[in-house]
């Protein structure tokens, strides 16, 4: 169009873009905390975990001047909270849900703390793949102008799938998830096991928090991931600890959250509060809908502890 | 303890070494310590709300003889009320600035009655004679920064299509975004202005999807009114848009795509506050002002604007200072619904307390307030 609006159709293309942005730390969160709760354990500090990737990362990034750096330093944080989550959980009596909230408070303290000199200066973003070289519209080239790191998620949800049903890792973990007597009858330790798949959980959550920070918003500061890391953790539970339900789910909260914006620009304002809410509708129509008072959720962990 | 009798006699003796050192070209000096205690609701480099605060409480710290205390991200609730006791008992503050709005009632105003020695400042309250005598608010009327930015952006902008990413449709933010729209139509008719309200003051992933869905609706130029315009600056600058900064001065973050902003000068206003106690007046409990009482100020033009737009804003920004001062709002005013919201022949000054109750968006403006 002449004035370079393209009027109603900014929504659905909000949509399609919010999805392909604000979706990457969920799926990378959600991805994580699967692996974590298949093998038996909640890892509720992931919020933690999150803030603290995106923190580190940015620090990394600003002070070696590599993106990618800042990405792996985000995923080795990310595991290292991962490992402390698990140490403390090992011990006997340890509940796994109190140690997750109190290892959120600790990330986020710890990020706020460390990241205090890193609000003012801007660190080098990780670079955007242009999907949209066929459009000659501007803003569908804005919407297609994705990151790796998007479909390095996309792609390890499939692979988490296949990995979980195929292989001898995946076995092991439901094993220790499912039953952990089974597991030491097997000749595993399954604290060993749980170890690993916090370790990793961490990790994949830590690089999610580098994505907030050096690709979308793309800045460090404290109010970075209101919430999304805790909302990813409950996303797991809507997703039925289904790698491939993940992904759909954490594409459906992105682009839940450009709705309300989107609506506005367009001219739809009233109820604007309601819209900006639609991911957490979202979450309590499908809860609502999916529950049973009959049943425990369908494809719970047996060890987890909240369906023990 | 008597802190408030200490206070004043440190303060006037300070008075006394400030103008003696004045004459004789010293550095003025505070004869002994007096600290000064700041709280802020959010981080104190967030680029932002709180930084423009902070900046101001560094001025105070060059000052010798002043202490300056300062603690930040303190919620608006009974948290605030513990930490204003701890300043004063623990660090012996008898000035106080707690400058969030949400701190002023009941926990500033508690606490003054508490302590009726100790100076209590608050920024952005509405001080009334109910409240207590060693209470303060004051504020300035950054509406005409944003002014000043609105002919900026109306000059400047290809599509006349200008976009304000706001955090909540309160009087403050409101009469932001239609001083800004004021302004662009003032130089340029066609100007509209979509609003964004993201519902909170800090919310960066919606305020990124905020900030792309007003480019994709054609809008060049953009402006905020949340605590840290980062997020909004950044983000339209990477999609090639020019935006106008608010708080303090983000030039720094978007060099090119920067054209002007809406600061606070509160490093101006708060050793003018010190001056007063120390000249023995006390500060006033209702103080405002704008450009001309350089409580506010713009930011310098970036290099995206033109000559034109330069001399309409210097224009504009020369009848604010003038004595006669320049009415933002004036009578004939219609909202964006078609209602008239001052009549025809009234002229609202700045100071009209019926602006401090703004709930419309004038004609120009996209969105609603609900």
């Amino acid at each position: 169009m002449a004035d370079g609006s393209i009027g109603l159709w900014t929504v659905p293309l909000a949509v399609l873009g919010g999805a392909i942005r604000v979706s990457t730390p969920f799926l990378f969160v959600s991805l994580g905390e699967c692996i974590t709760e298949r093998s038996g354990r909640i890892n509720l500090g992931l919020e933690g975990t999150l803030v603290m990737g995106a923190m580190s990362a940015y620090g990394i990034s600003y002070l070696s001047g590599s993106p990618w750096l800042g990405v792996l330093a985000a995923g080795v944080t990310g595991a290292l909270l991962g490992a402390l989550h698990a140490g403390i959980c090992s011990l006997p009596r340890v509940n796994d849900i109190a140690v997750g909230i109190a290892l959120m408070l600790f990330g986020t303290g710890l990020a706020f703390y460390l990241g205090k000199p890193l609000i003012e200066p801007t660190a080098p973003r990780l670079p955007a793949i242009d999907f949209g070289w066929w459009s000659d519209i501007p803003q569908v080239r804005a919407a297609l102008r994705i990151n790796v790191m998007f479909l390095i998620g996309v792609a390890l949800a499939p692979i988490l799938y296949w990995a979980f049903r195929t292989t001898r890792w995946g076995l092991l973990i439901r094993t220790a998830g499912e039953s952990s007597d089974a597991a030491r009858a097997m000749g595993h330790s399954v604290l060993l096991i749980r170890l690993r798949a916090t370790m990793v959980g961490g990790f994949l959550a830590g690089i999610g928090g580098s994505f907030l920070s050096l690709f979308y918003p793309g800045s460090w500061n404290e109010g970075l991931s209101s919430g999304q890391g805790i909302t990813a953790v409950a996303l797991v539970i809507f997703a039925r600890w289904d790698p491939m339900l993940c992904l759909w789910a954490s594409l459906a909260f992105g682009g839940a959250a450009a709705l309300g914006p989107a609506l506005q620009s367009v001219g739809v304002t009233s109820g604007y509060h309601l819209f900006n809410a639609a991911p957490y509708i979202l979450t309590l129509a499908i809860m609502i809908i999916t529950c049973s008072p009959k049943r425990t959720l369908t494809g719970a962990p047996a060890e987890l502890s909240i369906t023990r | 303890m008597d802190f408030g009798r200490i206070s004043r006699r440190h303060l006037l003796q300070g008075g006394a070494a400030l103008s003696l050192g004045a004459a004789a070209g010293l550095r003025p000096a505070f004869a002994a310590e007096t600290t000064i205690g700041f709280i802020y609701v959010g981080s104190r480099d967030d680029y932002g709300y709180n930084q423009a605060h902070a900046q101001g409480a560094a001025a105070l710290k060059k000052i010798p003889g002043l202490k300056v205390v300062e603690e930040e991200k303190v919620p608006e609730t009974d948290a605030v009320e513990k930490t204003i006791e701890s300043m004063i008992n623990l660090d012996g503050a008898t000035l106080l600035f707690p400058t969030s709005f949400g701190y002023y009632n009941p926990h500033m105003i508690k606490m003054a009655n508490k302590y009726p020695k100790l100076r209590f400042e608050h920024c952005g309250g509405l001080w009334s004679d109910k409240d207590p005598k060693n209470a303060g608010s004051y504020f300035g009327y950054i509406d005409e920064a944003q002014y000043i930015s609105g002919i900026v952006a109306g000059l400047t902008s290809k599509s006349s299509k200008l976009g304000f990413v706001a955090a909540k449709p309160i009087p403050q933010v409101l009469r932001n975004i239609n001083a800004f729209t004021l302004g662009a139509k003032s130089v340029n008719p066609k100007a509209t202005t979509q609003v964004i309200f993201t519902g909170d003051w800090s919310m960066p992933v919606k305020e990124a999807e905020a900030t792309n869905s007003l480019i994709d609706q054609g809008v060049d130029v953009l402006t905020c009114h949340v605590d840290g315009p980062k997020t909004m600056v950044e983000n339209a600058a990477r999609r090639g848009a020019m935006v106008c900064g608010y708080h303090t001065n983000q030039s720094a973050l978007a060099p090119k795509a920067y054209l002007t902003g809406a600061e606070w000068n509160w490093e101006a206003l708060y050793p003018k506050f010190v001056k007063m106690i120390a000249a023995g007046e006390g500060i006033p409990n209702f103080y405002r002002g704008g450009l001309k009482e350089e409580i506010v100020k713009t930011s310098p033009y970036g290099e995206a604007v033109s000559a034109e737009a330069r001399k309409a804003a210097d224009e504009a920004k020369a009848k604010f200072l003038s004595a006669d001062g320049f009415a933002i709002f004036k009578g004939g005013l219609v909202d964006n619904k078609g209602k008239t919201v001052i009549a025809a022949g009234t002229d609202r000054g700045q100071k009209d307390p019926e602006l401090e109750k703004m709930d419309y968006l004038v004609e120009g403006v996209l969105g609603a307030t609900s």
